[in-house]
C-alpha cells in the first residue's frame, strides 16, 4: 500500500509548532463578540436555593446580560442520556462548582469580575461527597447491574484458598491542555452556529437545539480540532457551547466562553473513582476458581454517561484472564459531586486494575512469581467465554506476553531486583509485567454508525469530511490515508476538513476508541463508489472492462495507457458523472441484549502488554519508573507513528492516574485540587529514560476492520496498570506472603501508608 | 534626575512596539492575545503551571542575547520593558523554513493535539539558545514547566535532543541570524530610565535605581511590589484583586547583584532563582538539586529569591534551606537598612517582620565550615515543579563523629517556615554512625511540629516524613551512599565524606 500504513506525521504537525492551529479562542471573533463567564454559588455544595441576587453583576462595568434558568427558551437540560444535568441550577444546588448564571460582558475580564459579584443564599445540607457517604445514605444514579457466569458461591466454597478485601480506585482529571470552549455566532431566522471544542458535534447540535427551542436543522456544530479531549469533551463539552447560544440568542451577538481552568476543574466531570469489594477463590497453583466482586462507582450527582462507563468497568473486570465462575456486580452511586463521565477507556481500566490485583495478591499468598500466576489465568487461545457470555476467539495474549517477557528480558530482570531488595533497607524495586484485552465497539449499540462525505473536484482535488473530530490523535490524517490510498493518489491531494454537522449529521462520539474503525471505513466506502463511477469513464476511455481499470501514483491506469486522476476528474465531470459521495458504515456482528447480559457487545479484542520495574523510597513514599517496555497490538497499523503516539501518549496518561494524579474533595463537597498547582499530571521527567514501545506483529486484525488495522486510543491506557502491580511488588518485598495495602493512586503517601503497614507487627 | 518615561518599549521581531496606555495589572499574555492579536502562545491554565504560554524573553548580557523562557499569563506586560520578546510565531524564517527545534518536533511527532506546543517550541527555543551541553536531564529539565497530556513526552525529548546535537553554523536559525541587529536595537531603546506609566491613582513603575525605588515606596506605601510576578500574577489572574498601584523591581539597577564572598553570599532582593543557581549550587550539592527543583525553569528565570521570602509562604522552598544555613535578611526603608536572622522574619501565617515603606534589600547566606554537614529534602507528590509537601533542611556540625550544633528547618510543617528547636537540642552529642543515639532527637520531632492536612498531604504524613527525612540525614552524615538512601537527587560519594 501507497499511504496506509506509513509514518506520516500529524497533518497539523507544521501548524501547531509555528503556533497557527486555530482553536476554539484563535478564531477571529466577529464584531461585538460578547465574553461569557459561568458563576456558581462558592460556599454550597448542596442544598435548596433561597435567591439569587445579580443586581450588583448587572451593575458592573462592561455587562450586558446575564442569565438564569429563567432564561432559557426551551428545556433547561444539557444531559447525554437520561437527564437530569440543567444548565442552569434551578431550584437546588446539587454539587459545589454547579453553573447558576453566566455573564456575558465586553471583555473576559469584565464578566470574570463580575461573575463574582453574585449573592446566592442556599439552605446548606451535608453533601454526600464519597462513595461510602452514598452508600451510607443508599442513594444511586442508576438500578445496580450484574453479571453472573456460573454458580460462583459454590465455587468459592469449594476452592482450596480464598482471599479478598477492600481496596479504592481514585478518579482522574482530564487536564485536556485546551479547556472548554466554545465560540456561537447568530444567525438568520435564530439560527445558530456553535464552533465548539468537543467529542460529539452531533449532540451539541441536538442539546443547543433543544435548550433554545429549536428544531435541530436550525443549528450547526462545528470543531476543527480539539486542544485534547480524552473523553472529557464528550458529553461535557455541551453545556458551554449551549451557554454561548443562550447569550447569542438573547443578545443578537457572537458570544464566546472559554473556561477559567479552575472554572473548568470543579464544573467538569472526571474519570470514576470506585471502592472494590472482593474475594476471589485459587487452587494451589494460583487457577482461580471463581471471583465476586462488587464495584461501588463514585458517579455525581446525575447519570450523564455512567451507565455505559459502569457497564465497561463490568466488562473488563476479567481483563485478559479466565473466571470459571463470576458474579461481577456494579453499584452506581449518586453522591452531591460533580458528575463523572467519559474518561480514555470508559470504566474499563477500573476494571482492570482489579483483574491485576486479584493476581498480584494471589502470587504473594501463594510466594509464586506474579507473571507466572497471570499466564496460567490467560484465556484459552480459544474456547473461554467472558463473565458476559461472549466467547474470546481471537486471544493473542500468550504469544504477546512471550513476546514481551523475551524482550524485556524479564526473569533475568526479577532475580536482579531480588538481589536488590535483599541487600537494601530504605529503597525497594519492583518488576512487573501486566496484559491488557480490551474490548472494541460501543457497548450502546446503535453508536457504531458512521458517516464520511467525499467530494472529488473537477480538478482532481479531494475533500473529505466525516463525523470524527480531532484531538490530536490523527484521525484526521487516517482517514486522509485511507481516503488516498482507494484513489492511488498522494496525501496532499486530500484536503481535510472541519467536523460539521451539516455535512454529516447524526453522527456518534469520536470515543470508545471507534474513530478510525467507524469513519475510516465510511470514508472508503464513499471513496470507493465514486472510483467505480471513474474506473467506468476510464474503462470506456481505454477500452478496458472497469474491474481492470487501476488508480496508482496519482494516475489511472488500463491497458496500455494512463491517465491522470486530475484529467479523469475532469472528464468524468464533463461526462456528467456524480463526483461526491456519502459514505455509511455499521459496525456488524455485534449485538448486545443488556437485560439478560448476554450477547456479543466487542467486534474483537485490542491486546497489549507492558514491563515496569520502580524503585521505592520506603522511607518517604516517593517513586521513581525505571523502565518500561510496551508491546501492544494494533493489528495492521494504519499510520505506526500516529498509533506509537497514543501507545505512549495514553501509557503516561495511565501512569500520572495511578500515582501522581490525587483528586482531593473536602468534607463540604469542595474539590481541593483545581489547578495543576495541586493536581499534578506527569511532566518529561517522569517518564523513565529507558522507555521501549514496539508494536505488536498480530498479522491484522481477525475481524474485516479498515485494512485490518484495530483501534488505539484507550487500550493502551491500561499497560500503566503494570506501574501500580510494580509499587505493589517492591512494598511486598518488606514483608514475604503479606499483601500490601496500596490503593491507587500509588502517591507518596499511599505508599508509605502500605509500607508502615507491612513493617507493622 | 530625568522626567520618567511614560510609555513601555520592547523589541518585537526586528521591531519596537511602544504601549503608553494599559492597565498597570495587563498580563503580557492578554496583551500578546488581545492587543496584537497573536494567537500562536496559548492559555492553559492561568497560574504559570502548564507552559502552554511559555514566551522567550532576550537580553544582551556580554554582546551575546541571552534568553529565558517565562509564563507569559502571569507575566505583566510591564516587567518586558527593555527587552526582546520572541513568541511563536517568530520563530521560523521569512521565508518559511522552520526553526530546527521545529523541524525536530515535526520530524519526531513531537505534537498531538498540539495545544502546549507552542509553549514547548519556546522552552526548547531557549535551551537551544543557550550554551551549556543538552543532555536527557537537561531536556527534561527544561520541560518541567510544560504540561503536555497527549505524547508521554518521550518524542519531544527526542526531538530537543536531535535539534540541540545540531547546533551550531550551517542551522537555519533566524533569530541567530538576527543577533546583532537586535542588540543594538534594545541599545537604542535602553535608556535608564525610571519608568511610570498611568496616573498617581494607578500605575505602572519600574524604577530604575534604588534611589527612584525607595522614594517611590515611600510615597505609595499602599502599591504593590512585584519582583517576578510568579505569585502576585495570580493575585491577578485567579484572585482578580484589585492592584491599582504596581512598582516592579526589575529594573532596579543593582538591586539583583549577587556577591560571593569566601564565607558567604549576598544575594540581592531581585536575583532570580536563575541567576543564583550557579552560587546557591556551588555551596552544597543538595542546594543544587532543592534548586532545580523549584518551580519550573519559567518560574526560576522570573521568581526571585527575595519574592521567595518576601510574600512569607510557608511552603516556599528557599527560606528553610536558608535558614538552616543560618542565612541573615535585610531590609531596606528609605535610606536606613536593617538585618535580622531570617527565621525571626515570618511572625505567623500570613505575617512578616516587613513594616510600611520597607523592601527587602538581601539576603545573606553563610556558606559550609569546616566540619558541617548539609542535607536537605524536598518531598512532593510529583517531583518536577510541585509544590513541597514537605521539605526539610539541616545543617549539622560535627565534631569528632558526634554532633556539636544542629539547625534544623521545615517548610509544610506549620503557617510559617520554622526550625526545629527542640530537635536541635537533642541533636547535639548524637552519633549519626550510632541509631542508638538517635531517639531522643526523632522524638523532639514529633514535638517541635504539629502539621496541618490539606491536598498535598495528610498531617500524619508530614509528620512521618519529617522524622524519616531527620534519619536519612543522620544515615547520610555517617557517610552513606545516596544511591542507598533515595532515589532522585544523589550525591556524588566523594562528597559524602565530610565527616
Amino acid at each position: 500500500m501507497a499511504v496506509v500504513g506509513r509514518p506520516l506525521v500529524h497533518d497539523s504537525a507544521v501548524k501547531h509548532v509555528q503556533g497557527a492551529a486555530a482553536y476554539i479562542d484563535d478564531i477571529a471573533e466577529p464584531a461585538r463578540t460578547l465574553q461569557v463567564v459561568p458563576g456558581h454559588a462558592p460556599s454550597a455544595a448542596r442544598g435548596r436555593i433561597l435567591s439569587i441576587d445579580l443586581d450588583r453583576v448587572r451593575a458592573a462595568p462592561g455587562v450586558v446580560a446575564v442569565l438564569t434558568a429563567a432564561d432559557v427558551p426551551g428545556i433547561n437540560d444539557c444531559s447525554p442520556s437520561v437527564g437530569g444535568d440543567p444548565v442552569f441550577a434551578e431550584g437546588r444546588i446539587l454539587f459545589h462548582g454547579q453553573v447558576v448564571f453566566a455573564v456575558a460582558a465586553e471583555t473576559r475580564d469584565q464578566a470574570r469580575r463580575a461573575a463574582r459579584l453574585a449573592a446566592i443564599e442556599v439552605e446548606a445540607e451535608t453533601p454526600a461527597v464519597t462513595v461510602d457517604d452514598a452508600l451510607d445514605r443508599n442513594t444511586e444514579v442508576l438500578p445496580p447491574y450484574e453479571f453472573r457466569k456460573g454458580e460462583v458461591v459454590a465455587a468459592l466454597d469449594a476452592s482450596p484458598a480464598r482471599i479478598g478485601g477492600t481496596f479504592r480506585i481514585g478518579g482522574q482529571e482530564h487536564f485536556y491542555l485546551e479547556g472548554q470552549a466554545a465560540l456561537a455566532v447568530p444567525g438568520e431566522d435564530g439560527d445558530m452556529l456553535v464552533h465548539t471544542s468537543t467529542q460529539h458535534p452531533t449532540e451539541v447540535q441536538h442539546i443547543t437545539a433543544k435548550v433554545l427551542g429549536l428544531p435541530d436543522a436550525a443549528v450547526v456544530a462545528e470543531c476543527r480540532r480539539m486542544g485534547g479531549g480524552f473523553g472529557g469533551k464528550e458529553s461535557q463539552a455541551t453545556q458551554w457551547a449551549v451557554i454561548a447560544a443562550l447569550v447569542a440568542r438573547a443578545t443578537g451577538r457572537p458570544a464566546k466562553i472559554r473556561l477559567d481552568r479552575d472554572d473548568d476543574m470543579i464544573m467538569t466531570g472526571k474519570r470514576h473513582d470506585f471502592r472494590v469489594d472482593w474475594e476471589a477463590g485459587h487452587d494451589a497453583d494460583g487457577r482461580l476458581t471463581g471471583v465476586d466482586v462488587a464495584f461501588y462507582g463514585r458517579c455525581g450527582y446525575s447519570a450523564d454517561l455512567s451507565l455505559g462507563v459502569n457497564d465497561r468497568t463490568m466488562f473488563h473486570a476479567d481483563n485478559a484472564y479466565n473466571y470459571p465462575a463470576a458474579r461481577i456486580h456494579s453499584r452506581r452511586l449518586l453522591t452531591d459531586t460533580v458528575s463523572n463521565t467519559a474518561f480514555r477507556g470508559f470504566g474499563g481500566p477500573q476494571g482492570t486494575v482489579f483483574a491485576e490485583r486479584v493476581m498480584d495478591e494471589i502470587a504473594v499468598r501463594l510466594g509464586l512469581d506474579p507473571l507466572t500466576v497471570r499466564k496460567r489465568n490467560f484465556y484459552a487461545p480459544a474456547g473461554d467465554t467472558t463473565p458476559y457470555g461472549m466467547p474470546v476467539e481471537d486471544n493473542i495474549i500468550h504469544d504477546l506476553v512471550a513476546e514481551l517477557e523475551r524482550t524485556s528480558d524479564y526473569w533475568v530482570r526479577r532475580e536482579a531486583v531480588k538481589a536488590f531488595n535483599a541487600s537494601n533497607r530504605i529503597l525497594k524495586k519492583g518488576l512487573a509485567l501486566t496484559p491488557v484485552k480490551f474490548g472494541i465497539s460501543f457497548t450502546l449499540i446503535h453508536l457504531n454508525q458512521a458517516g464520511a462525505l467525499v467530494h472529488v473536484y473537477s480538478d482532481g482535488s479531494i475533500m473529505v469530511n466525516h463525523g470524527g473530530t480531532e484531538m490530536g490523535q490523527g484521525l484526521y490524517l487516517k482517514v486522509a490515508q485511507v481516503v488516498a490510498e482507494e484513489f492511488g493518489v498522494g496525501i496532499e491531494r486530500v484536503k481535510i476538513t472541519a467536523t460539521t454537522t451539516a455535512k454529516v449529521p447524526n453522527t456518534s462520539p469520536t470515543a470508545a476508541s471507534s474513530g478510525s474503525d467507524l469513519n475510516g471505513m465510511a470514508a472508503r466506502i464513499a471513496a470507493g463508489a465514486i472510483r467505480a463511477r471513474m474506473a467506468a469513464v476510464a474503462a470506456a476511455e481505454f477500452g478496458v472492462p472497469a474491474e481492470e481499470v487501476r488508480f496508482r501514483d496519482g494516475r489511472v491506469f488500463g491497458g496500455n495507457a494512463s491517465i491522470g486522476f486530475g484529467d479523469l476528474a475532469k472528464k468524468a465531470y464533463l461526462a456528467r458523472v456524480q463526483l461526491s459521495e456519502a459514505g455509511f458504515y455499521k459496525t456488524p456482528e455485534i449485538h448486545w441484549d443488556r437485560p439478560s447480559a448476554t450477547g456479543r457487545p466487542f467486534f474483537y479484542f485490542a491486546y497489549g502488554a507492558s514491563c515496569t520495574e520502580v524503585t521505592v523510597d520506603t522511607l518517604t513514599g516517593e517513586m521513581r519508573v525505571d523502565r518500561v517496555d510496551l508491546l501492544h497490538d494494533v493489528g495492521r497499523s494504519l499510520n505506526p507513528a500516529l498509533d506509537i503516539g497514543q501507545i505512549e501518549g495514553a501509557f503516561v496518561q495511565g501512569m500520572g492516574w495511578l500515582t501522581t494524579e490525587e483528586l482531593v474533595f473536602d468534607r463540604a463537597g469542595r474539590l481541593r485540587t483545581h489547578a495543576p498547582s495541586t493536581y499534578k499530571i506527569p511532566t518529561a521527567s517522569d517518564v523513565p529514560a529507558d522507555f521501549r514501545t514496539a508494536l505488536f506483529e498480530s498479522g491484522g486484525c481477525r475481524a474485516d476492520t479498515i485494512y485490518r488495522s484495530k483501534a488505539v486510543g484507550e487500550p493502551p491506557l491500561m499497560l500503566a496498570n503494570s506501574v501500580l502491580s510494580a509499587v505493589f511488588d517492591a512494598l511486598a518485598a518488606l514483608r514475604p506472603g503479606r499483601v500490601p495495602p496500596l490503593n491507587a493512586p500509588a502517591t507518596p503517601e499511599a505508599i508509605l501508608t502500605a509500607a508502615k503497614a507491612m513493617r507493622s507487627d | 534626575m530625568s522626567a520618567p518615561r511614560t510609555a513601555v518599549r520592547y523589541l518585537s521581531a526586528g521591531r519596537v512596539i511602544e504601549v503608553a496606555d494599559f492597565p498597570p495589572m495587563t498580563t503580557l499574555l492578554d496583551h500578546i492575545r488581545l492587543e496584537r492579536r497573536r494567537t500562536g502562545t496559548k492559555e492553559g491554565c492561568g497560574e504559570g503551571d502548564c507552559g502552554a504560554c511559555t514566551v522567550a524573553v532576550g537580553r544582551p548580557v556580554d554582546g551575546r542575547m541571552v534568553y529565558q523562557p517565562v509564563n507569559a499569563c502571569i507575566a505583566l506586560l510591564g516587567q518586558i520593558d527593555g527587552c526582546e520578546l520572541v513568541t511563536v510565531e517568530d520563530l521560523a524564517a521569512r521565508e518559511g523554513r522552520l526553526h530546527p527545534i521545529q523541524a525536530a518536533m515535526v520530524e519526531k511527532h513531537g505534537s498531538q493535539c498540539g495545544f502546549c506546543t507552542p509553549g514547548i517550541v519556546m522552552s526548547l527555543f531557549v535551551l537551544y539558545h543557550g550554551d551549556g551541553p543538552v543532555d536527557r536531564k537537561a531536556v527534561t529539565d527544561q520541560l518541567a514547566g510544560n504540561l503536555c497530556r497527549c505524547t508521554g513526552y518521550r518524542p519531544i525529548v527526542d526531538a530537543a535532543l536531535e535539534a540541540c546535537a545540531g547546533r551550531g553554523p550551517g542551522s537555519v536559525d533566524a533569530i541567530a541570524a538576527a543577533e546583532a541587529e537586535t542588540i543594538a536595537g534594545l541599545a537604542a531603546i535602553d535608556d535608564g530610565r525610571d519608568l511610570m506609566v498611568g496616573t498617581a491613582e494607578s500605575f505602572f513603575a519600574a524604577p530604575a535605581s534604588i534611589a527612584s525605588l525607595a522614594a517611590l515606596v515611600a510615597a505609595h506605601p499602599d502599591a504593590t511590589l512585584v519582583a517576578g510576578a510568579t505569585d502576585v500574577g495570580l493575585w491577578i489572574t485567579k484572585q482578580l484583586r484589585h492592584l491599582p498601584k504596581i512598582i516592579a523591581l526589575g529594573r532596579v539597577a543593582g538591586l539583583d547583584a549577587i556577591a560571593d564572598h569566601p564565607d558567604r553570599l549576598e544575594i540581592g532582593a531581585t536575583a532570580t532563582f536563575a541567576a543564583a543557581e550557579a552560587a546557591i549550587g556551588a555551596i552544597d550539592p543538595d542546594l543544587a538539586e532543592l534548586w532545580r527543583r523549584i518551580g519550573s525553569k519559567q518560574v526560576r528565570a522570573s521568581g526571585t529569591v527575595g519574592g521567595n521570602i518576601a510574600n512569607g509562604s510557608p511552603i516556599g522552598d528557599s527560606p528553610p534551606a536558608l535558614i538552616a544555613l543560618g542565612a541573615e535578611l535585610e531590609l531596606q526603608c528609605g535610606p536606613d537598612l536593617r538585618r535580622l536572622p531570617l527565621e525571626d522574619y515570618f511572625l505567623a501565617y500570613g505575617r512578616q517582620d516587613r513594616r510600611p515603606g520597607e523592601f527587602v534589600r538581601r539576603v545573606i547566606v553563610p556558606k559550609l565550615g569546616p566540619g558541617q554537614v548539609f542535607r536537605a529534602y524536598k518531598i512532593s507528590k510529583r517531583f518536577d515543579q510541585d509544590i513541597s509537601a514537605v521539605m526539610g533542611a539541616f545543617r549539622l556540625t560535627l565534631d569528632g563523629g558526634r554532633i556539636a550544633a544542629a539547625r534544623i528547618a521545615f517548610g509544610g510543617m506549620a503557617g510559617t517556615p520554622k526550625r526545629a528547636a527542640a530537635t536541635e537540642a537533642a541533636l547535639v552529642g548524637a552519633d549519626p554512625a550510632d541509631p542508638a543515639t538517635w531517639a531522643p532527637a526523632l522524638a523532639a520531632i514529633r514535638t517541635d511540629y504539629v502539621p496541618l492536612s490539606d491536598m498535598r498531604a495528610s498531617a500524619a504524613y508530614r509528620s512521618e516524613v519529617a522524622a524519616a527525612l531527620l534519619e536519612k540525614a543522620l544515615i547520610e552524615s555517617a557517610g552513606a551512599a545516596t544511591d542507598l538512601t533515595r532515589i532522585t537527587g544523589q550525591r556524588e560519594a566523594r562528597l559524602d565524606r565530610v565527616a
